[in-house]
């Protein structure tokens, strides 16, 4: 498989640095001034209780919101506002808490759908599929085709994404988001309602893109287990701040982080 | 005979080369890779081989040695068999799917040294069980995923070691070296050695020559007049000698080619796709495929489902013998046809079975309807008895001569005799060398003058002249008052229903017949959705009373069937349960072969059995569990236990089934 896009950032430098973000929704104070980075080639964790505002952020990485303070630098360029798509083409992929699939498609397509930013012919040549057109369209069947194996869904490829089961839909989801060969790839929740098969297989699958694909994750996890066993390092939120920020085993004896998850007397 | 190589190319990698310079450009080898059917032929599997060889020997691998080969059935772990025999070393190959402990005692019992591993997965349990296994010095493996990080001294990629082989072969007396070693093979060294499962105790490894192989997969070809031509996908154990000599040994002697599917999850798909002309599978098979195939069509439309039934009730009347090529009306066979172009046709389609010629059912006993259904869509299905043993073929039935109840008749070359106690036993050029470092269950098995104890129960059908097989000789019982009582017989109709997955009925030295009870969780589970009922887990469906309801009808059909067979209409069933879980070979009770332990169940579920007997309405039961991981959880529950009523002998009526 091809190595990531032209990336100039060897690994373990900074990849994408948040500093100082603030984010609010009229007076709602979803994130307050919060910094932390992603360092290239790491499992990233975003933890904290529910509306700490995790998703927020991830949703700040990848310019679906604009917060009203801070800088966000990414591949060593500091952006200024930033739409979704501009994020999909700079390298930043993701997946959803919910699953957003075209449900009325294959997991093939749904794949395929995946690689449009790489496509280069226009809508012309590939209504004829002759051609340039062909020849790209095979090759990039190829690499979605090597992603179907990656993730073991060869047997549902030709099935409609609405008629399988959630685990796997969540696993089409990731091969979409692969499929887009991202600099760094954002997982919402990706084991949200599994059970512990499925979970250990989600598991393997982000070690496996981690290390295969070499590419840098960040993720939103309510598991704990699953969070200190994968990643490098987690960043720990709070109403809407950083309360911690280290490797799991610290991370997992700040009093502030067992206070902020058992509750605290007042 | 001109068709098959000839015969004093008595080794695999003999008929390699042979096949080579005969039919070099034939496909050989088909596998599915990133969804594109790729495709070596005759020269160029040797060609592969050869590389895979020479490799294998720049590592080590030399004549004697054990070759261990884990995975499922992909193309090079078929190739690593021909490469190490090529050298005169002995594959093993081992179930994908057994745990390591387990995997660990084959491999220490062996004495392997080098091993093949499908993937990460299977290097991770040789790894885990490494410290048990001095002898072994090297691990191979096929998929390089996730193996980036291992400890590279020990571990090598299929591809470096091809590379290496070629890198060798360059030298020309290094080839011819290894064409010599090849011509010095010879039909009596040792070709495999398959550890069989086993319903009881530890497994035991069957050492079977290449002409014990060559010579049964010859005949079986002959028997069958299969060509080079034959479609077949292989998809069963590699470990199991069923897979052994069908996708291995009679593709060698035909030259025909074998596809591997993509994934274990595709092979219905993939099957479809190549159009097999040649299939083999366990009963389980086809029981699955059924189940499937009567559960969507519950949720078809009605019309859908209208036409279906119609069709298949006259298949069932007429298929049959218009397969068999008996005398039936014309309008018969004008309706029949009408049949095959709305329902018949596409439905074979589905199964992938419209190009079939032949197709084996064996390992088990099969349902009489479920043999009968499919033979009634024009698919010729036949029976097959067989053992590791007898490198697969005792009996089996010519075409034209199929009969759901027996399994065929004597292969070519074989013989058959009946022993004082009703055992089978046979002798044939297939019969094993012996067992692996073990002369004492060897003699047990094996008479001096060359028979062999099958262990199961039969009779020669006197209209037929067909073996008919009982159950297990030693599982084949009586009742306190004497009784006949064959438990895989009573099973067996009870597993044709759909609802019900396995059955374990127990009634040996007891008073009366009870027995323990899995529902199918896909044939319930999709009933369960059609009527709304709520469940949240298999004990949950499990313990549902309507769901009771419905199993203790299937029992008390199984009874009135029962109640017409005579000698055995004394042991019908009198309560049941269904258990609180799924019977799993994780856990012990199945074997990997997916038979029950009957004994071991018993023992497990100790509190339940008790239950059976003393009359109570429900029990207690924990157990331990095993996840797939592993780990070990605990289940906890309590069963209900159901009277079924006895039917009187011979007075009822055939119920529909």
């Amino acid at each position: 498989m091809r190595a990531p896009a032209d990336l100039k950032i060897a690994a373990g430098d900074v990849l994408l640095a948040v500093e100082n973000v603030s984010l609010s929704f009229g007076g709602v104070k979803a994130i307050r001034d919060i910094s932390f980075d992603i360092r290239k080639g790491e499992i990233r964790a975003i933890i904290g209780p529910n509306g700490a505002g995790k998703t927020s952020m991830l949703n700040v990485i990848n310019g679906f919101y604009t917060p009203q303070q801070g800088r966000i630098t990414f591949k060593g360029k500091t952006r200024a506002k930033m739409r979704p798509h501009d994020a999909a083409a700079g390298g930043i992929a993701r997946t959803f808490q919910n699953v957003a699939l075209f449900r009325g498609m294959t997991a093939l397509d749904n794949i395929m759908a995946g690689r449009t930013l790489c496509m280069k012919r226009g809508l012309f040549w590939q209504a004829l599929r002759f051609g340039p057109a062909m020849k790209e369209e095979v090759e990039h069947r190829r690499y979605v085709e090597e992603i179907i194996d990656f993730l073991h869904i060869q047997h549902i490829r030709k099935t409609q994404v609405g008629r399988l089961p959630y685990g796997l839909q969540k696993r089409v989801e990731l091969g979409r988001a692969l499929a887009m060969e991202p600099d760094l790839l954002l997982l919402d929740e990706p084991m949200a309602g599994m059970n512990l098969e499925e979970k250990e297989d989600m598991s393997r699958f982000i070690l496996d893109v981690n290390q295969h694909f070499g590419t840098t994750i960040a993720l939103i996890e309510h598991d704990m287990g699953v969070v200190m066993d994968l990643s490098d390092r987690v960043v720990v939120l709070d109403y809407g701040r950083k309360i911690a920020d280290g490797t799991p085993d610290e991370v997992k004896r700040n009093q502030d982080v067992i206070d902020a998850y058992l509750g605290v007397a007042h | 005979m001109a068709k098959y190589a000839p015969a004093d190319e008595d080794t695999f990698p003999k008929l390699l080369i042979h096949n080579a310079r005969a039919r070099g450009n034939r496909a050989a080898t088909r596998h599915k890779d990133l969804g594109i059917w790729q495709s070596w032929n005759w020269a160029q599997t040797l060609d592969e081989i050869r590389a895979f060889s020479v490799g294998l020997s720049e590592l080590g691998l030399k004549r004697g040695d054990k070759l261990a080969i884990i995975g499922q059935n992909k193309p090079r772990l078929y190739w690593a068999m021909c490469a190490a025999q090529a050298l005169g070393a002995v594959p093993v190959p081992l179930y994908a799917d057994s745990v390591a402990d387990e995997m660990a005692y084959v491999l220490e019992h062996a004495e392997i040294s080098v091993a093949i591993a499908e993937n990460q997965e299977q290097v991770d349990k040789l790894i885990s069980v490494s410290d048990r296994l001095p002898k072994l010095t090297h691990i191979v493996y096929d998929e390089p995923r996730g193996m980036r990080d291992y400890d590279a001294s020990k571990l090598t990629w299929i591809d470096d070691v091809q590379k290496k082989g070629r890198e060798a072969l360059k030298d020309p007396a290094r080839l011819k070296a290894w064409e010599d070693g090849v011509a010095a093979t010879k039909g009596s060294d040792l070709a495999i050695i398959l550890y069989t499962s086993g319903t009881t105790g530890r497994p035991k490894g069957v050492m079977l020559s290449h002409e014990n192989v060559l010579v049964s997969a010859r005949n079986g070809n002959l028997f069958d007049d299969l060509r080079e031509d034959e479609e077949i996908i292989a998809y069963l154990p590699i470990a199991w000698v069923g897979d052994h000599i069908f996708s291995y040994a009679q593709s060698y002697v035909a030259g025909f080619c074998v596809s591997c599917p993509e994934a274990p999850e595709t092979v219905l798909e993939d099957r479809r796709e190549i159009g097999t002309t040649y299939a083999f599978a366990p009963p389980r098979v086809y029981e699955n495929l059924l189940t499937l195939t009567m559960v969507r069509m519950e949720d078809a439309s009605a019309l859908k489902r209208k036409v279906f039934h119609y069709f298949i009730g006259f298949a069932r009347r007429w298929g049959e013998k218009i397969l068999n090529g008996e005398k039936v009306p014309l309008y018969a066979r004008l309706i029949y046809k009408l049949g095959d172009i709305l329902v018949y046709g596409p439905l074979k389609n589905r199964f992938g079975l419209s190009r079939i010629r032949v197709a084996y059912t064996a390992g088990e006993a099969i349902g009489p309807e479920i043999f009968r259904f499919y033979r009634s869509l024009g698919i010729n299905l036949k029976q097959l008895y067989g053992s590791t043993e007898a490198s697969v073929y005792i009996t089996a039935q010519p075409d034209g001569e199929i009969y759901a109840d027996t399994v065929g008749k004597p292969n070519i070359d074989v013989d058959i005799k009946i022993a004082e106690n009703g055992e089978v036993m046979f002798k044939s050029p297939g019969v094993f060398q012996g067992y692996y470092k073990d002369p004492e269950r060897t003699s047990e098995t094996k008479t001096a003058d060359g028979w062999v104890h099958t262990g199961d129960a039969g009779f020669i059908d006197a209209k037929t002249g067909h073996l008919k097989i009982i159950d297990r000789a030693k599982d084949v019982g009586k009742l306190k008052d004497g009784t006949l009582f064959a438990p895989k017989y009573i099973e067996n109709k009870l597993k044709f229903y759909p609802n019900i997955k396995e059955a374990v009925a127990y009634g040996d030295g007891r008073d009366r017949v009870c027995v323990m009870l899995n529902i199918d969780l896909v044939a319930v589970g999709s009933w369960a959705e059609r009527n709304n009922v709520i469940y949240g887990s298999y004990q949950e469906l499990a313990n549902n009373p309507v769901v009771y309801d419905t199993i203790a009808a299937h029992v008390e059909e199984v009874n009135a069937s029962l109640a017409e067979e005579g000698a055995l209409a004394g042991a019908q069933i009198s309560r049941f349960l269904i258990l609180h879980k799924e019977l799993d070979a994780d856990d012990g009770e199945l074997t990997r072969t997916q038979k029950v332990r009957r004994g071991f169940i018993a023992e497990r579920y100790g509190p339940l059995v008790t239950a059976l007997y003393n009359g109570a309405k429900e029990a207690d039961i924990s157990t331990e569990v095993t996840f797939e991981d592993g780990r070990k959880g605990k289940i906890d529950a309590r069963v209900k236990i159901r009277d079924v009523s006895i039917k009187p002998a011979l007075a009822s009526e055939r119920q529909a089934a």
